[in-house]
């Protein structure tokens, strides 16, 4: 069961920002992953939350190379996944397959179910001969908790919490490794989230499935998750497994989530500690020096974390945090302090690499 | 005397061609003076078309309202358009759920915020830019001066939102309609936003109606619940009450199907079978029946009535007895 099964180094992802019309000049870089290191073992589920923009489904998408990573690599079952080239990589991609977030723009309108399923057997050349695949779509239905009358209709004849199971079955029929499912719940209501969660669950122990769960609602993650990665601006800030982090987070930053997660039980709510982030999520082209939490942290202190960038050390077994005073804090040898909160730009927020000002015309250009 | 008074509020929608629908299906309820109440249900509850009935807001055409909605004793549904523009932004405020499209592209933050104060209390430009400054301060924007010029793109979307919330609050309305106005926004942001109404609401006084799906930001916020499933309200009560003993099976489930960050690890979480949209019309019996795990006979012949039971309004023929677990799931 501790077999690695995925093992992520220091994946980064930069999205080039372009400015210009005639000249697509590079004015400046997103840094929506930077550095993330993360192991995931075969059968266990790993959950990655965080707030939107701090590059969780980026870092999704870029393992599985639907964004081409700027760096790094991803070593996949002992194999270098990122190195693949052609032939080998669409063969390799059966054992890799994705749930997306939201069920009815990720299903094609135009196909029937049937054809929906059948598409990647074909592809993998799975498909062998018309009652073997029938009898395999059928049990496919039947393991997401469809009928298999469900096979000559299309995807707006359902509900959302049956799409999404569609969109589950797509994933299950190529007898995948690994399922990265990018917010599988959250645009389903909340009676039906709880089927597709339980769904989810059964077919892990049915097929032994090793699962990433990328989102952002934590409840769910440490519902779902054996283990959790809690991200911040393009980084892992704390990687524990699902009971340590609720029972004793210890980054300043995963405390503040906990506590802004509202729970339905009155009681609890009134008598909660609500530790509150001032200000908004900094911009991932223009990321704070140093610890990038630090410009929203009540524990920051003077020295160190607005210059040098901590690194996820082990502070317990199992337990991961990249925070210069975790212990400290722990200890409460730190104590919370007031925060003002620092202006964000939206849009023109951009550091550039070169300067803004381009040539005023093309001779300008051509003729320095 | 309640401050408003919801009685039987029914919203019809008609279109040529298609069978009448009914959003809303006879909602009461009351707000006192400074009271919180929460308005919870799933996409399609009649939530949000409750909210829009009270405002006026709906489409003349095409959308047929019922009822009666008395603030402060008028009849908001009788009066005409130019009496409920008066009273719209000044005795009543309502901030929505998606700020970037409620607020004006193309008008910077400031106009936004003062047009209301002139509209509504005939201030000059220049007193208005002042009194503008101070709500943006109040409601936590950092420096309010450079923000007053600024265009909504120019703002984060907790910063849009607290905007919103200043207009809403700039004539001191006695009730404020809030329509899941964290919904779009982080849970850090959202806790943020929740904790400015909760004290503003405080400070100003003012009732305040909350409409969300969300259970946990009822939990937190409201004095008293009601819980609406297909247009009517199921079951009523004071939050303590309420989530400490549900007694309508959907608020029942509700309760059940949400993954908890308290839970113990390995609990397992008890799904409402099918969706919401199978529902059986409420004149049939009770739309809740056919996802219904405690559903009799009698549940989908004959309409439930609501009954008052200790403080509690509920509206089921066979309710969950305090203490059971949730049903098994039944394969759907």
């Amino acid at each position: 069961m501790s077999e690695t099964l995925v093992s992520v180094q220091d994946m980064k992802v930069h999205f080039p920002i372009r400015r210009g019309v005639f000249f697509d000049r590079t004015v400046g870089h997103v840094y929506a992953v930077d550095g993330v290191d993360l192991e995931i073992k075969r059968g266990e589920t790993y959950g990655l939350v965080g707030e939107s923009g701090c590059g969780k489904s980026t870092l999704g998408r870029a393992m599985l190379r639907l964004n081409e990573p700027t760096a790094g690599k991803m070593i996949f079952d002992g194999q270098d996944f990122s190195a693949l080239k052609g032939e080998d990589l669409r063969k390799m991609r059966r054992r890799i397959q994705m749930v997306f977030q939201d069920p009815l723009s990720s299903l094609d309108p135009r196909q029937s179910v049937e054809s929906i399923l059948i598409e990647g057997l074909r592809a993998h050349d799975l498909d062998k001969g018309k009652e073997e695949t029938g009898k395999r779509l059928r049990e496919l239905l039947s393991a997401v908790g469809l009928p298999s009358t469900a096979l000559r209709k299309y995807p707006h004849e359902f509900s959302g919490g049956q799409r999404q199971r569609i969109g589950i079955a797509r994933a299950l029929a190529l007898n995948p490794d690994l399922i990265v499912a990018d917010e599988p719940v959250s645009a389903l209501d909340v009676s039906v989230q709880a089927q597709v969660v339980n769904l989810l669950e059964e077919l892990q122990e049915q097929f032994g499935l090793t699962y990433l769960v990328i989102a952002h609602d934590l409840a769910v993650v440490k519902h779902i998750s054996d283990r959790v990665g809690v991200m911040y601006l393009g980084g892992l800030v704390e990687e524990a497994t699902a009971e340590d982090l609720y029972a004793e987070p210890l980054h300043p930053y995963t405390r503040a989530l906990l506590s802004a997660i509202p729970v339905p039980d009155p009681v609890v709510e009134d008598r909660r500690e609500r530790i509150l982030l001032a200000g908004d999520l900094p911009s991932p082209a223009n990321p704070p020096s140093g610890c990038r939490f630090h410009t929203r942290c009540p524990w920051r202190q003077a020295t160190r974390c607005d210059t040098e960038r901590p690194v996820l050390r082990e502070l317990k077994p199992g337990h991961k945090v990249a925070c210069h005073y975790a212990e400290q804090i722990q200890s409460g040898e730190i104590q919370p302090h007031e925060v003002k909160p620092i202006l964000v730009e939206e849009g023109d927020d951009i550091t550039p690499d070169v300067p803004l000002v381009g040539p005023a015309s093309v001779t300008e250009a051509l003729n320095p | 005397m309640a401050l408003l008074e919801v009685r039987d509020l029914t919203v019809v929608f008609q279109r040529r061609g298609e069978e009448p629908f009914r959003a809303v299906d006879g909602v009461s309820f009351d707000v006192e003076p400074g009271q919180t109440v929460g308005l919870v249900g799933e996409s399609g509850c009649g939530k949000s078309v409750t909210s829009l009935a009270i405002m006026g807001l709906l489409p003349k055409r095409g959308a047929k309202v019922t009822g009666t909605v008395k603030y402060d004793g008028t009849d908001l549904l009788k009066l005409s358009d130019k009496e409920m523009r008066d009273r719209r932004g000044r005795d009543l405020g309502m901030v929505f759920q998606d700020p970037l499209s409620s607020l004006n592209p193309v008008v910077p933050i400031g106009l936004q915020v003062t047009e209301v104060l002139e509209r509504h209390r005939g201030m000059p430009r220049k007193e208005a830019m002042i009194e503008a400054k101070d709500l943006l301060d109040k409601v936590g924007i950092p420096d309010p001066n450079r923000r007053l010029k600024e265009y909504p793109h120019q703002l984060s979307g907790g910063m849009r939102q607290r905007a919103l919330i200043a207009i809403a609050l700039a004539c001191r309305p006695k009730l404020l309609i809030a329509d899941e106005p964290t919904t779009a926004l982080d849970v850090t942001i959202q806790a943020q936003i929740l904790t400015l109404m909760k004290e503003l609401v405080q400070d100003l006084g003012t009732a305040l109606v909350m409409i969300t799906h969300d259970l946990g930001v009822v939990a937190g916020l409201c004095d008293e619940v009601n819980v609406l499933y297909g247009g009517k309200v199921v079951e009523k009560a004071m939050r303590h009450k309420l989530f400490a003993e549900p007694r309508h099976p959907y608020t029942h489930g509700l309760l059940a199907s949400i993954p908890r960050l308290d839970a113990a690890p390995g609990e397992k979480l008890t799904p409402i079978k099918g969706s919401v949209a199978d529902n059986i019309p409420w004149a049939q019996g009770c739309a809740f029946a056919p996802r219904c795990p405690n559903a009799l006979d009698v549940c989908v012949q004959v309409t439930p009535a609501e009954e008052d039971q200790l403080g509690r309004l509920l509206r089921c023929h066979n309710p969950v007895v305090p203490g059971t677990p949730a049903a098994e799931e039944v394969p759907v």
